[in-house]
């Protein structure tokens, strides 16, 4: 430590180098960000651990449309071991624009017993009981959108009432968040009441798109969800139960392969970065090479010139990780924006492992691209370094 | 000064620095590789979008007009009853084929759990009940392998994407679907989305799939296009029917203009913010450049060259970079991704398409390079000018 203002000397010796250099840096860092934490959003689908012991049954043949009946409710109920049950239907909706669009899923109260990780206020919660128009929604769509409780909110929805009109007015009764961090991805959507959606719908009225329960013991989970389909086996509506985890990982499969894609953009950013960086720093070691010479004549040994020159390209990567990370932190997430409208999902903020991992990057690529012009100065020998060969 | 002057003497700048970049090699390859990872990257993501966009609108055509029921998105999400297809089937406007049979097709599409390939795991493909003017509508699907299907038997074709990456779909194979055997009896290339299909009797294929006679949409030709605007309002004013109807084209470019221009906006984003980054790399080469050039270029000036000369020359160098960088880039996208194949879930299914590097992408991305270089040239490039050229003639 006692050799950092020697070390930061080195850095900012030519001050317009060092802040370029330390600006593409900051740039790599910039995207690394958002990117790894869009990658660590996918790669943890599936894995909430509050949904371990949820299951849900979806209709075998066209898996999440409403065409089970209501009338399966009361025979999964009566199945052993199944403790809450809800029903549930997804659509799609917007709000003022096409482009703000989001999901909308109709839920009967049993939904809160089943999510606990959604918080909500309890008289919120009464409410949307109460309120056949209720919605409930994310914390960010509210902020986003500025819809504040007690708001009358019209939607733009794929779904006809009765009356011949698509859209469709819900009274905010509540704003809700989800604490279970693998959960998070879904604060995207608005919750409404499921008797007010049922009655209001020009057709299909009695269906359900999906069921989900709670089982008492998840040993007894692939019972269960056999028993279940066999209410329904060969029937007009066969059914399909898995547990949430297990849906969450397939229909992110389905999707693509996201993780690759984001893998191999991340490394040609910091391909890049290493041979730009690596450069630079090679360069003005190679300027220095008196400099390190006089050091070495004062007394310094081998190893402690291998450490400055590591140090050096060390520090420069900290300190360009953590300005880029900062700024990706602080400002609005750009591709996070993108991917949560194409995708309906809400992605996280970046949060402390991205950080971390950022920072470990940060700490081999410095090392790495310390390594030569390290290993130049630590073989230097003295009269030449001072000749300046 | 006259034009010729100017031009001799940028060329002369030009030349030496250009001359001189062997000795520079590893900071002029900082630009290049710099700019060769933006457009690479630039032209890998949005190959993806073109390459889902031109699967999907190369399915669709202006001749061919799609009906759903009213509000539906997509073919998935529709369901027309027996009703509406005896209705539509009436329509004076439908072309007539030699036989004096109305060019109509009931689709019912149905989604079939298959085990894909490269993960072993099942993904939904979509299958679709076809009717037997089908084959005339879409001349574009040729059989490659085995034959159509028989009417009323448990026979299925299966579209080249799908055999080539799901598991059990080679002739004479046969799938277990809703608990009934279906065999494998041909293979058919369309060269388009609906290479990511299996086909099957729609008649065959709604009972099986316990879809009674509903269908998902109806495929119809006009006699002539001039009629579309009869056609359309006729089935409009009966209350009969709750249908939509457009072209083809229409319908499959509205359903990838969303995902594709979601990928490329992604794409830009990412690539503009990678081109700072190299743009900063290639300001600080540059300037290096300038910098160990000083007292050349000093002494260019003290001779007599202007200042506009020197710019362009130094601006002309680091466009070359660049543009080899661009070349580069785009060079290893086309290699790497041009072909490669992806799929995605579609809204019936999967949807198998190949990334496509068309030449447009790679010339946008040798201007991205461009603007890149130009962009980080421009400075070190005044500042060559701006040498105080007593100063600069001094300088070790």
């Amino acid at each position: 430590m006692k050799y950092l203002h020697l070390i930061w000397a080195g850095l900012f010796r030519r001050r317009a180098r060092a802040v370029l250099m330390l600006l593409s840096i900051t740039v790599a860092f910039l995207l690394y960000g958002p990117l790894e934490t869009v990658r660590s959003t996918f790669s943890n689908f599936g894995q909430s651990t509050a949904g371990h012991d949820r299951l849900l049954t979806l209709s075998k043949l066209r898996p999440g449309a409403p065409t089970l009946p209501l009338s399966l409710y009361q025979r999964i109920k009566s199945v052993p071991g199944i403790v809450n049950i809800d029903y549930a239907c997804a659509f799609g909706a917007s709000y003022q624009d096409a482009k703000n669009a989001f999901p909308l899923e109709t839920h009967t109260a049993a939904f809160f017993d089943l999510y606990p990780e959604l918080e909500l206020a309890p008289d919120a919660r009464a409410a949307f009981q109460r309120i056949r128009t209720a919605a409930i929604v994310g914390e960010g769509m509210a902020a986003k959108f500025h819809w504040k409780v007690g708001d009358k909110v019209p939607l733009q929805t794929s779904e006809q009432r009765k009356e011949g009109s698509t859209v469709w007015t819900f009274d905010i009764v509540g704003i809700y968040r989800f604490t279970d961090p693998g959960m998070k991805v879904w604060e995207n959507t608005v919750y409404i009441n499921w008797d007010g959606f049922d009655e209001a719908r020009l057709s299909g009225a009695g269906t359900v798109g999906w069921y989900v329960f709670r089982v008492a013991d998840v040993r007894q989970a692939d019972n269960i969800a056999y028993e279940v389909d066999a209410l329904s086996a060969n029937s007009a509506h066969e059914t399909r139960t898995q547990s949430e985890n297990s849906f969450s990982a397939s229909w992110i499969s389905e999707l693509g392969d996201f993780g690759l894609i984001l893998t191999s953009i991340m490394s040609a950013v910091f391909f890049t970065l290493l041979l730009l960086t690596g450069h630079t720093i090679a360069q003005s070691t190679q300027e220095r090479i008196p400099e390190f010479g006089v050091l070495k004549t004062i007394g310094f040994s081998d190893g402690a010139v291998l450490s400055l020159v590591l140090s050096e390209s060390v520090l420069l990567l900290l300190l360009g990780s953590a300005l880029g990370l900062a700024i990706a932190t602080l400002s609005v997430n750009v591709v996070g924006t993108l991917l949560s409208n194409a995708l309906f999902i809400q992605l996280q903020p970046i949060g402390g492992a991205v950080w971390l991992r950022g920072i470990g990057v940060a700490i081999l690529l410095g090392l790495i691209v310390g390594a030569l012009p390290a290993l130049r100065g630590l073989r230097l020998r003295i009269v030449d370094a001072l000749a300046g060969r | 000064m006259t034009f010729i002057t100017v031009s001799r003497q940028i060329s002369s700048v030009a030349r030496v620095g250009i001359a001189t970049i062997p000795k520079r090699l590893g900071a002029s390859a900082v630009v290049v590789v710099g700019i060769a990872g933006v457009v690479g990257v630039l032209v890998g993501l949005l190959a993806i979008g073109e390459g889902f966009e031109k699967t999907l609108t190369q399915t669709g055509n202006d001749r061919n007009l799609i009906v759903l029921q009213a509000g539906a998105h997509s073919e998935a999400a529709s369901s027309l009853g027996r009703e509406t297809l005896a209705i539509v089937s009436q329509a004076p406007q439908l072309r007539r084929d030699a036989d004096d049979r109305a060019m109509i097709s009931a689709e019912l599409l149905v989604g079939a759990s298959l085990r894909k390939n490269a993960t072993g795991r099942e993904s939904n493909v979509a299958l679709r009940g076809i009717g037997r003017q089908a084959w005339a509508l879409r001349p574009q699907v040729k059989i490659v392998a085995g034959r159509k299907f028989q009417s009323g038997l448990h026979e299925l074709v299966v579209g080249r994407e799908v055999r080539r990456q799901f598991a059990g779909t080679e002739l004479g194979s046969t799938l277990t679907l809703q608990g009934q055997a279906w065999t494998v009896v041909g293979l058919f290339d369309s060269g388009d989305a609906h290479n990511s299909e299996l086909w099957a009797d729609t008649d065959v294929l709604g009972p099986a799939f316990r879809r009674g006679n509903g269908k998902s949409s109806l495929l119809v030709r006009l006699s002539d296009s001039n009629a579309l605007g009869a056609f359309k309002s006729q089935l409009s004013t009966d209350p009969r029917l709750r249908v939509d109807v457009m072209t083809t084209r229409q319908y499959y470019s509205r359903q990838s203009e969303r995902l594709a221009g979601m990928i490329r906006a992604f794409g830009v984003t990412i690539a503009s913010i990678m081109a700072l980054g190299a743009m900063f790399g290639a300001l600080n080469t540059m300037y290096s450049a300038v910098a160990t050039r000083a007292r050349e270029i000093a002494t260019l000036r003290a001779i007599g060259f202007r200042s506009v000369p020197v710019i362009v020359a130094v601006l002309l160098e680091t466009m070359l970079l660049a543009a080899v960088g661009g070349v580069m880039g785009a060079g290893i996208a086309w290699l790497l991704f041009d072909g490669f194949s992806a799929s995605t879930m579609g809204s019936g299914g999967q949807i198998m398409f190949a990334f496509d590097v068309s030449p447009e992408l790679l010339r946008n991305g040798l201007l991205a390079a461009l603007s890149i270089g130009f962009a980080g040239g421009l400075l070190p490039a005044v500042r060559a000018a701006r040498l105080p050229i007593a100063i600069a003639l001094r300088e070790l």
